[in-house]
């Protein structure tokens, strides 16, 4: 990451020079960080505003809910996991706390699920299956409400910003089923 | 009736509904929850100024726009928005690298435009691919990251391609 930074920012320094826009390329050395500044202000805002209407879901125990009912499905999508197991209450909160949004929980959670789904490894179940499967679920985005892009949207003077909801749903459902059938045929047999 | 906008106030009267209902401390659970998140945006910050500091220098320069040009042809062919191009590659390496994108790309084409709509719907649908797998992966013994690397990368060339697709189908 250093490395390729350091090849973009001399990218650009040397290209300025070139075309003369070398005036302008040194603006946004020293205009830059005012622009992050007030990103993050108004990231801030908005991310904190969904964190309390979150941690209500959370608190009032809406979040267990949704992870009752997702683990029929989950037992379905992982081979051979324990039905009452550790490991399939493991995956559970860790999709709901991905699904809620809860970037911060969802990592933890996650990680103590592919260690559970380790630990449950008996003779005839393809573990190697299951992990690659939660690790691929983990890097589709499944929140439900995108809470960062609709703020970026509304600093930028968006008239809805929430208007991509509809398309994010549906596109995020489609990447996380190409994902999962991908990982299937590519553990097929594993 | 704007359908995202009624998702949305549901979800919000629902959180509150449900946690007076089941008597939970509205106000210090909020204040909770709020906390929380604002320490996540406040350290994001450094990470987000030195990435504002290339897109920006790139942006300034002209590679961007040269980028572009460079691009358009192909994304033509895809259906895909050029200006959009640089942050879909950029989105499953840095999530932070993706943020600084998607602000520049709103603030060049409007974010109410449908490069905008795109670059907004592609970066709310996929996630940081490379950073992810790696993390779970080291939590664990076996370390064959190769099917999930190859899935995940399948799913994010999916959100590209099909967040062109859905914006044209949804929003005209």
């Amino acid at each position: 990451m250093g490395y390729l930074l350091c090849f973009l920012i001399f990218t650009a320094a040397c290209y300025s020079v070139k075309a003369h826009t070398e005036a302008l390329c040194a603006a946004a050395v020293t205009g830059c960080g005012e622009s992050a500044l007030k990103l993050v202000i108004t990231l801030a805002g908005s991310m904190a505003v969904w964190g309390g209407i979150l941690n209500l879901l959370e608190k009032s125990g809406a979040a267990k809910k949704l992870t009752k009912t997702m683990k029929p499905l989950i037992c379905k999508i992982f081979k051979g996991i324990k039905k009452d197991g550790e490991a399939a209450e493991a995956i559970s909160l860790n999709i709901t706390a991905n699904l809620l949004g809860l970037g911060n929980a969802a990592t933890p959670l996650g990680l103590d699920a592919m260690k559970k789904i380790e630990a449950e490894e008996r003779p005839g179940v393809r573990t190697s299956a299951n992990l690659t499967l939660l690790a691929v679920i983990n890097a589709c985005s499944l929140q439900l409400i995108p809470t960062t892009v609709s703020a970026i949207r509304s600093a930028l003077g968006s008239e809805n910003p929430m208007e991509i909801l509809p398309c994010v749903i549906i596109v995020s459902a489609i990447s996380v089923t190409v994902a999962v059938l991908t990982a299937k045929a590519l553990t097929h047999g594993r | 009736m704007d359908v995202s906008s009624v998702i949305l106030l549901g979800v919000t009267v629902f959180a509150f509904a449900y946690a007076a209902y089941k008597r939970v401390d509205i106000v210090s659970a909020f204040c909770e929850g709020a906390r929380e998140n604002l320490k996540v945006a406040i350290d994001l910050l450094p990470t987000l100024c030195l990435l504002m500091l290339a897109v920006s220098m790139l942006r300034a320069s002209g590679v961007l726009d040269w980028l572009t040009g460079i691009l358009t042809p192909l994304a033509v062919k895809l259906g895909f928005p050029a200006e959009c191009l640089p942050l879909a590659i950029l989105r499953p390496i840095s999530g932070s690298g993706a943020i600084a994108l998607l602000e520049d790309a709103l603030r060049q084409c409007g974010p109410d435009s449908f490069p905008g709509r795109v670059a907004s719907t592609l970066c709310a649908s996929s996630e940081t691919t490379f950073y992810t797998v790696a993390v779970y992966f080291a939590a664990v013994k076996s370390k064959k990251p190769k099917a999930a690397l190859i899935s995940a990368l399948a799913g994010d060339l999916a959100a590209f391609i099909f967040s062109a697709v859905t914006v044209r189908i949804m929003l005209g």
